[in-house]
């Protein structure tokens, strides 16, 4: 095998390792996330953030604005503090909302927002104020069974 | 033996694990000389050669080349006094996937940069010497036997080595190949003005070419002196080396504790297997 | 009598293993080191990651593709029972980046390579082709060992991503376009669930590591073959199934400490 053609050869394998590697991190794993690096940061209280993680999505009407980069908790209210990065040319009214959803029954947690209507916009750095945390399924099921259960023995005692 | 030494040996042991194969080695080989080691099969002479060459290092003793003990030399130390050193493998050891005309260079490739019409000259030169300048570009698979041999030579002289081993350098060949090794041997030993060693169990043929030889036996020299001198030695051993005789100071057996019969009167009654 | 036969037994290969262990280290890292040698050619290094990496892309290539595929199939069928095969692509993803890309790459890459190597070494030793190389003062850990050693270990990692990359796209294959789980979500829920450095760079740390062990245990049994033509065959069976079991058993090691 002629030399020069090794030389190519090799040339072209770390070139497609390499290829794959970027194509992995940008299309497999969320590196793509770092579009957001440009947007501005908001925050958000909530009582209960389920599994919301870092890197979680942040959506208007199912539409990807932006992503979750921080999970903190503020020591005096004992709530969960959110820090989200939203795409710069997003703007949000200051009466907008936040939610935690989750995506179908075991999908994974993310943060919806319900834009408000006055005229004044968040700035950089502010706070989400009306906010409604994740919802706990086992407490949900909890409920509805005794509530189920409530409902079954009030029938019974009417009969 | 009043000219100088190229290499000496003093008092050198050498073990593989419990068994001692060299066992107190004196020697001296004078520069410019040709000189035949001999000795029985498994007796230690390849090890010599390895000794001398520092790939193995002895347990005690002191081995000198070119006046440098080999003991206090570091491994790169060893590693440039071998560029001065050549080796005849008893298998050729040519690189298989290499033509003659590479086996040859790789020496000069790897130590020197050498333009690429020089270094041509000077393989050329070697192999022409060998006689096989016309082989340069064929496979060591397409090279028969004595070929092989021949173009491993070049390569061990292509650094003009001032100390050249033969390790078994006739075995395995047929009558004229041994005969043009034998004579490539005194003629290059005498161009370049080296100094050649042989190791070989091949005795009419290693005494016609060598100056000195050496008999080696339980790993110590038992005689040595010119091929006249060792063929008219009064040492029972040397004579019954040189003459060929199947048994003598080398016993024909093996050493065995259990008396012959005794051994097969047990073997009937305990069903030993073989 | 058996039995208790093998409690020395075992002693004696313990006894005899440490040694060998502290020996096969010694020979590891002055090749490795060799890497400064002035007889160490990248010429040299280029012709290895040719010979291993390069000719053993389609194997790895078409190998990847098959895996993707069956994880896909075996991934939605257990999903789909519980609904929940939006979840195909993370499952597919995260068992390729950190299991079966490393691990299949490394015996793929032991049978393919490691034995070649094997033999390739031990011949040379039994035909003192590396004799005749000390003997004419080129170290053979720097002209023959080092480069193949170092190939390894750049050439396993490189497959390794070709063949999650391939593999993730056999699994896409499956499950989209024929299983008729939904694009966006497989590629969505994957994205969310994979980290670049969680998985992706971890799993091609554990490739790296089985590079060295490979081509490091395939390199030593060549190097320490008996100079037979049946030495030569032990060694090179040997080779395979020593780097197979290390890398199955340094698997397990490696996910306890990178994944925990």
């Amino acid at each position: 095998m002629e030399t020069r053609a090794i030389d190519w050869w090799v040339g072209i394998f770390v070139l497609l390792g390499i290829a794959a590697l970027i194509i992995l991190a940008l299309r497999v794993g969320n590196l793509s996330g770092f579009a957001y690096d440009d947007g501005y940061v908001l925050h958000a209280n909530f009582n209960n953030v389920g599994s919301l993680k870092s890197r979680s999505p942040v959506k208007i009407g199912g539409v990807t604005i932006g992503e979750v980069t921080h999970i903190g908790m503020n020591p005096k209210t004992y709530m969960a503090r959110v820090t989200m990065r939203i795409k710069p040319d997003i703007k949000l009214p200051i009466d907008t909302g936040a939610s935690i959803y989750t995506q179908g029954l075991l999908g994974e947690q993310y943060i919806a927002i319900q834009p408000g209507g006055m005229p004044q916009n968040l700035k950089p750095g502010a706070t989400i104020t009306m906010t409604q945390g994740a919802v706990n399924i086992d407490q949900m099921i909890g409920q509805m069974v005794f509530s189920k259960a409530e409902g079954s023995s009030k029938s019974s005692g009417n009969q | 033996m009043a000219t100088e030494a190229l290499v000496e040996l003093e008092n050198v042991f050498f073990a593989r694990g419990p068994h001692p194969v060299l066992d107190g080695v004196n020697m001296r080989i004078p520069r410019g000389a040709i000189v035949a080691l001999m000795g029985a099969s498994g007796g230690g002479k390849t090890t010599m050669l390895n000794l001398m060459a520092g790939t193995l290092r002895p347990q005690s003793g002191q081995i000198r080349v070119a006046g440098q003990d080999l003991k206090t030399l570091s491994e790169e130390a060893i590693y440039s006094l071998r560029r001065q050193m050549g080796m005849l493998f008893q298998h050729s050891a040519l690189f298989t996937d290499l033509s003659a005309f590479e086996n040859v260079a790789f020496p000069l490739r790897r130590h020197f940069r050498l333009p690429e019409g020089i270094l041509r000259k000077l393989v050329m030169m070697k192999l022409e010497a060998v006689g096989l300048r016309g082989a340069a570009g064929l496979l060591p698979a397409e090279l028969s036997g004595g070929m092989g041999r021949r173009v491993a030579l070049a390569r061990a002289v292509v650094m003009d080595p001032m100390l050249i081993f033969y390790d078994e350098p006739f075995t395995g060949l047929d009558p004229i190949s041994v005969g043009i090794i034998a004579s490539l041997i005194k003629r290059l030993n005498a161009a370049l003005g080296a100094t050649s060693v042989l190791v070989s169990h091949d005795v009419e043929e290693t005494l016609s070419i060598a100056d000195h030889g050496f008999i080696l036996a339980g790993g110590k020299i038992i005689a040595e002196g010119s091929p006249d001198a060792l063929r008219s030695s009064d040492s029972a051993l040397a004579r019954q080396f040189l003459g060929g005789q199947p048994d003598g100071p080398v016993p024909f057996h093996y050493p065995t504790q259990q008396d012959y019969a005794a051994a097969l009167r047990d073997s009937r009654s305990s069903g030993e297997r073989f | 009598m058996a039995f208790f036969d093998f409690i020395p037994q075992t002693g004696r290969r313990t006894l005899l293993t440490i040694p060998n262990l502290g020996a096969a280290s010694r020979f590891l890292l002055s090749s490795l080191w060799n890497i400064f040698n002035r007889h160490f050619s990248m010429q040299q290094l280029f012709r290895q990651i040719y010979g291993f990496g390069v000719r053993s892309l389609i194997l790895m290539v078409v190998a990847a593709f098959f895996t993707g595929m069956v994880l896909g199939f075996q991934g939605y069928y257990a999903l789909v029972r519980f609904g929940a095969t939006s979840a195909l692509g993370t499952l597919v993803a995260l068992s390729l980046l950190r299991e079966l890309g490393p691990v299949l790459t490394a015996l793929l890459f032991a049978g393919r390579a490691g034995s070649a190597l094997t033999a390739e070494i031990s011949s040379m030793k039994a035909t003192e082709q590396l004799s005749a190389m000390e003997m004419m003062a080129v170290n053979p850990l720097a002209w023959v060992v080092a480069p193949r050693l170092w190939a390894g270990i750049i050439a396993v990692p490189i497959l390794c991503a070709i063949f999650d990359l391939v593999g993730i796209f056999g699994g896409y294959l499956i499950s989209v376009p024929v299983l008729g789980v939904d694009g966006g979500t497989f590629w969505a829920q994957m994205q969310s669930n994979v980290t670049f450095s969680g998985d992706i760079l971890t799993g091609l740390l554990k490739a790296l590591c089985f590079g060295v062990v490979v081509t490091w245990i395939a390199a030593w049994k060549g190097y320490t073959a008996r100079p037979t033509a049946e030495g030569v065959g032990n060694a090179t069976t040997l080779s395979v199934v020593t780097a197979s079991l290390t890398v199955l058993g340094l698997d397990f090691i490696l996910t306890a400490l990178l994944f925990s």
